[in-house]
């Protein structure tokens, strides 16, 4: 557990465990630089326009104004939190989320207490006493969360995993060998066939000359486990063999490929 | 052996992208509301990806695809396994008459213990004054109030020191953010144990006591009262309403005799805290206009029997609405 990456692992009643993304420091404190510079236009284009009206007293606009930047400067993330399930304007453009430490929907005492307690947090100036409780605490938490028992997680943009890497149901030569096929199922452990998918699934992330690399050196670590005839492997690159390869290892039979197709498996060569 | 992941993959993957379409819709949506068919549905949709989540953890060690699921997991096990948090409707007045005098009476002990760490201080604070006239310069809350009592009450009651003169309103929205924020201060400083809380309640007590203990030796009592009693007896309370939810979060954080985690305590009292908090503020909102439009009024522009009578009538109400609202309604919960 880093202090960038800090995650927390939730179980749920299922038996099923996730991981959440515990946001880190900078990004909190620029997501509250955002939501104060909202906060202050917010009350200065208020301020102007009751400013226009002219048949208000000055009295009653100073009172106003004055009143309602103290209510927006409490109210703002009490509201936004409450509506927008635990995100406020900055929250939102940084993608952190406010949670309940359960990964449960976050109740309102739980949003006012945890921004309430920010009078605390923000001692003495730019939220010290907030951020060197976020630092030591385990989940990050500053002294607003650990009252309302909240955790702040960032659900980074995942990009889609590129899936036709492993959906493309194309001929397979190797299963013409089914007896090799079974005792490379027998001999490569989980590890390296987890490698394999990684690889197929991060294929376009490589450059060209590092994919070549990368499928060749686990091509020949599967071709060292068993050894299949030449004809039906010598026109295979590094990249198709580890295709076959995992397609093997994830227990496909001949019944499954296709028997029809007259080329060897995989992309263009790499 | 491994998961056939690319069989495994093309089966399940349209459930997982309908389960992120409906979370997404719940999220986007604050109004949105499921039908039985729906809910049905979603529940259907949870599970079977949650299962798939750990086929995916046992059986492969793929991870970017193991991640992307449990963000979808992740996010609709929230909407599924809590209890819906938006109340139904918002009745303010029932509020305000029977949960937050419900609500302070539940933990009028920890109002009490306010009350008795204030009147200490006060004592204190008198005492220090009484003993070492130098010292006021540092026992007075405010500069203002530094001078001699005698000189201030001949100035406000010539009447040429109206100096809130098209200010009423200003000074009134100051007081009220100003007292709500020493409030929240006191409330929130019981997260450290109740120390915190004790601090501000003391030293509020020493001014109080400070200021009261200079305007009696000086006979000007009955100013004194007709300056701080109309929106004292609001105020004063207040701030002990406010010193007792900090009282009530510091024995959360304690747990002294209770069972549970602190995160258990600390939950049950949530709901408490809020309800106290926003009765402080509404309180405040009165002792804010109070303040400004009448304790700032002296004789002879307003009576100081008038003054105090008013302050009278208050704190015999206030006493009267937190000893009795509320009281036989056996509906009226005492938090959220």
């Amino acid at each position: 557990m880093t202090l960038r990456n800090r995650t927390i692992e939730i179980e749920t009643s299922e038996g099923v465990t996730f991981s959440l993304l515990l946001a880190a420091l900078p990004s909190r404190f620029l997501a509250w630089t955002i939501d104060a510079c909202v906060i202050l236009g917010v009350s200065n284009l208020v301020g102007r326009s009751l400013a226009l009206i002219g048949f208000i007293g000055f009295d009653l606009v100073q009172a106003v104004n004055l009143f309602f930047y103290f209510a927006v400067s409490i109210g703002y993330a009490i509201a936004l939190e409450w509506l927008w399930r635990g995100q406020t304007l900055g929250k939102r453009l940084l993608r952190l989320r406010v949670m309940d430490r359960q990964g449960l929907h976050l109740r309102f005492s739980q949003v006012a207490i945890r921004n309430l307690m920010r009078a605390v947090d923000a001692l003495p100036v730019f939220y010290m006493v907030g951020g060197m409780a976020c630092l030591l605490s385990r989940d990050a938490k500053r002294l607003g969360d650990l009252a309302a028992d909240t955790i702040v997680v960032r659900h980074p943009k995942l990009p889609h995993p590129d899936l036709a890497q492993l959906l493309e149901g194309k001929f397979n030569s190797m299963l013409r060998h089914p007896h090799l096929a079974a005792r490379l199922r027998q001999r490569a452990p989980v590890e390296a066939a987890a490698i394999a998918i990684q690889a197929l699934v991060r294929r376009d992330q490589f450059d060209p000359a590092a994919r070549v690399e990368v499928f060749g050196e686990i091509a020949a670590y599967f071709r060292s486990l068993v050894e299949f005839p030449e004809e039906s492997v010598a026109q295979l690159t590094g990249e198709q063999f580890v295709r076959n390869a995992v397609e093997i290892l994830a227990g496909r039979t001949r019944s499954s490929a296709r028997p029809d197709a007259a080329v060897p498996t995989g992309n263009a060569p790499a | 052996m491994i998961l056939d992941l690319p069989r495994f993959i093309e089966t399940e993957r349209s459930y997982w992208m309908e389960l992120d379409r409906m979370t997404a819709k719940i999220e986007s949506e604050a109004a949105y509301r499921m039908g039985i068919a729906e809910l049905q549905r979603f529940h259907y949709l949870y599970e079977r990806c949650s299962a798939d989540l750990a086929k995916m953890a046992t059986f492969s060690a793929e991870a970017e695809v193991q991640e992307h699921l449990g963000s979808i997991v992740a996010r609709a096990y929230g909407e599924i396994h809590s209890t819906p948090a938006r109340p139904k409707n918002v009745r303010p007045l029932r509020w305000l008459f029977y949960v937050f005098p419900r609500t302070f009476r539940c933990h009028v002990r920890l109002f009490w213990l306010a009350m008795a760490i204030t009147v200490f201080g006060a004592s204190f604070g008198a005492f220090a004054l009484l003993t070492d006239p130098d010292a006021k310069t540092v026992l007075m809350p405010f500069s203002a109030l530094e001078g001699s009592p005698a000189d201030r009450v001949a100035q406000e009651e010539s009447g040429k020191n109206n100096r809130l003169a098209g200010q009423h309103a200003t000074f009134a929205a100051y007081l009220m953010q100003n007292n709500i924020r020493v409030s929240i201060m006191t409330l929130t400083f019981g997260v450290t144990w109740g120390a915190g809380t004790t601090i501000v309640l003391f030293s509020n007590g020493v001014g109080l006591g400070a200021v009261s203990a200079d305007y009696v030796h000086a006979g000007q009592s009955k100013f004194l009262l007709g300056w701080l009693l109309p929106h004292g007896v609001i105020e004063i309370p207040a701030i002990l309403i406010a010193g007792q939810a900090g009282f009530l979060l510091g024995g959360a954080m304690i747990g002294w005799g209770r069972r549970g985690t602190r995160r258990e305590r600390l939950r049950s009292i949530s709901g408490d805290l809020i309800t106290l908090t926003v009765g402080v503020a509404v309180m405040l909102v009165w002792a804010g206009l109070v303040e400004s439009f009448l304790s700032q009024y002296h004789k002879p522009v307003l009576p100081y029997e008038l003054k105090i009578g008013f302050g009278l009538v208050e704190a015999i109400l206030l006493t009267l609405f937190l000893g009795l609202a509320g009281i036989g309604d056996s509906a009226g919960s005492k938090s959220e």
